[in-house]
């Protein structure tokens, strides 16, 4: 387990070798680890490589025993299928507009009340905190069903707004937020009181501005959660023109196409790369935000 | 009696009313202390009232209406009238827990809680742990290759799993044959269905794990280490006499939400197996969801509470477990 790197007393003679691997290690670390590490790594990213290569396969291809695992004769066909057969644009349009939605709902909402929660002190303020936290806890099948009955007796099952309101705000976003408002210094809000900013004023002009990097956070999370739900919009969509992308997929994969493994490889494509994008541009915010919702 | 004077009051004092928010008493007698009280309690509920009122309609309301269904009969019933329903106590529980299927659901879930849960926990742990002291280049392509999963779509990724573990053409019965292993049919075998998903789980959510735990690991102080080591501590004593304690935290937390998280295994199944073969994966939340859509209200939302009761006792015994000794 140990390395004798740092062992005590070294020998005038050793003090070369020694130093030479103290550099080698400060900038690669230990050597012996990236062997398992790249194997996990690659257990990882298999599924993923699987995807790309199947979705440019020619179908025929995708069903030789054994499979390649590097297209021998790549085609974008299944792509274009895709776009031909299922209503595509339409269905990327949908999960766009309903997660944006449901990302800006969030965004102001669960900044609103975690402002109130970390900074302003009011009656009731533990049973609010308490109240919503609890319902972290809650598991979707208790408000599923009486959710679905609201939804459908306000008449909202057929247009999108019936996949958008019920997440528009989320107890996880309201503890993200207060975590980190939490952290911001109560001397700037005292100063902008007795400068004679008002309330609201301090909210959104002082404390909204520094809370970026907790909304980029949430922000992310809440979009990927959004892009990537699925069983609400199948129950709640009634015609194609309300799909979501993973809807679309899931009923293509069910239907007849069932068999068409390279429009399914094609779709999840479609499916992932978006989130992957965003993912990678914001990982650093990612990351961050995280961080400050487990430590404190 | 009182009724005139009172009212005379309040016309004059509606103004001041207005500026000093709920008490208007309170801020005539009072030092600008009391008011300023006054104005950030009144800048308080104006920024929670339109989180409470999304919070009141779509999650606190449903919670109630829920416990209310799983307490009646809604068969007979008018949901858009939710009074006219009749009450049966705990009639639909008792049916629940004599319906043998309920039984494997819930034996399903739990397997699956007992060994994905540690497994998940471990692994993430350990990927963090050699990501933080052990590696230097490149940390930031493993960190984005564990975390990739995480924020997959479950449906794109169950088709990707679908046709990796295809019998014949799939890529995991491929490598097996590498080494001359005759691959089963994995996802319609009753014996590896359940245990391939809980891998699926492990790998999706081993990241969300790692982040956080690295996140941890970062937050204890070089000198600490330093220390214990001049102390003679080995790297696996340093790694449970001080890491580890530091990372109790970071831990519980992980170790609840994803716990929360399992307990409602749902979305495999339901993409890749719908419960089979023989509700070899049937899971808890997935029988609630049937009984959803056979038009069992009642039932689907008293399977929900008993999901709900056994998300509240497992959080109970995490926090127990692992929360500081102090």
């Amino acid at each position: 387990m140990t390395t004798p790197v740092t062992s005590a007393p070294t020998p005038s003679s050793a003090v070369d070798t020694v130093l030479r691997r103290r550099r080698i290690r400060r900038e690669w670390g230990r050597p012996w680890l990236y062997l398992p590490l790249t194997g996990l790594l690659l257990l990882m990213v298999t599924p993923f490589l699987w995807m790309l290569s199947g979705s440019l396969k020619p179908e025929a291809d995708i069903r030789k025993i054994p499979p390649d695992l590097i297209p021998t004769r790549p085609t974008l066909a299944n792509y274009r299928e895709l776009l031909g057969t299922l209503d595509f644009t339409s269905m990327f349009a949908n999960s766009v507009l309903v997660a944006l939605a449901v990302t800006a709902g969030n965004l102001l909402f669960c900044s609103m009340l975690g402002y109130a929660l970390a900074k302003l002190e009011f009656r009731g303020q533990r049973a609010v905190f308490t109240l919503v936290i609890a319902t972290l806890m809650v598991p979707g099948l208790v408000t599923f069903v009486p959710l679905y009955v609201l939804v459908s007796n306000m008449r909202l099952t057929g247009s999108l707004l019936g996949l958008i309101l019920p997440f528009l705000a989320t107890p996880f976003g309201v503890f993200l937020m207060r975590q980190f408002i939490s952290t911001l210094p109560d001397e700037l809000i005292d100063a902008a009181r007795v400068d004679g900013c008002s309330e609201l004023a301090i909210f959104w002009k002082i404390i909204l501005p520094l809370t970026r990097p907790a909304l980029a956070t949430l922000g992310i999370i809440t979009f990927l959660g959004s892009w990537n739900n699925f069983l609400w919009p199948l129950v709640v969509a009634q015609n194609e023109s309300q799909y979501t992308l993973p809807v679309g997929l899931a009923l293509a994969s069910s239907g007849q196409d069932f068999t068409r493994f390279g429009i399914l490889l094609a779709g999840a494509v479609v499916v992932l790369l978006p989130v992957t994008v965003v993912f990678l541009l914001f990982q650093r915010h990612f990351v961050a935000g995280i961080a400050t919702t487990g430590l404190k | 009696m009182t009724t005139m004077p009172t009212g005379t009051i309040a016309g004059q004092g509606s103004k001041e009313r207005d500026a000093a928010g709920p008490q208007p008493a309170a801020r005539r007698n009072s030092a600008p202390r009391r008011t300023a009280r006054g104005r950030q309690t009144r800048a308080a509920w104006t920024l929670a009232a339109p989180f409470l009122a999304l919070f009141l309609a779509f999650m606190l309301l449903p919670v109630v209406w829920s416990m209310l269904m799983s307490l009646t009969d809604t068969k007979s019933a008018d949901l858009r009238t939710p009074l006219s329903v009749s009450f049966t106590g705990f009639d639909n529980y008792v049916r629940l827990f004599q319906d043998p299927q309920f039984f494997t659901a819930l034996q399903n879930t739990a397997v699956f809680v007992l060994v994905g849960l540690p497994l998940t926990l471990a692994a993430g742990l350990a990927a963090a742990v050699a990501l933080d002291r052990g590696i230097r280049r490149f940390r930031a392509v493993f960190r984005v290759g564990f975390y990739l999963p995480v924020i997959t779509s479950v449906v794109a990724v169950a088709v990707v799993w679908k046709t990796l573990l295809e019998p014949h053409t799939g890529l995991v019965n491929t490598v097996l044959g590498w080494f001359g292993i005759d691959g089963p049919a994995w996802l319609a075998d009753t014996r590896f269905a359940l245990p391939v998903m809980i891998i699926m789980a492990v790998w999706r959510n081993l990241g969300t794990v790692m982040i956080i735990m690295l996140a941890g690991l970062q937050s204890v102080p070089q000198s600490l280490m330093e220390a214990a080591e001049l102390d003679g501590a080995g790297a696996w004593q340093r790694f449970w006499r001080v890491t580890f304690p530091l990372l109790r935290p970071a831990l519980l937390l992980t170790a609840v939400t994803t716990g929360i998280g399992y307990l409602q295994f749902f979305d495999e199944p339901f993409v890749m197996t719908d419960g089979g073969p023989l509700d070899s994966t049937l899971s808890a939340t997935l029988y609630a969801y049937k009984q959803f859509g056979n038009g069992n209200y009642d039932m689907a939302s008293a399977a929900g509470y008993v999901v709900f009761a056994l998300i509240i006792a497992l959080t109970v015994l995490q926090f127990r477990v692992l929360r500081d000794k102090d």
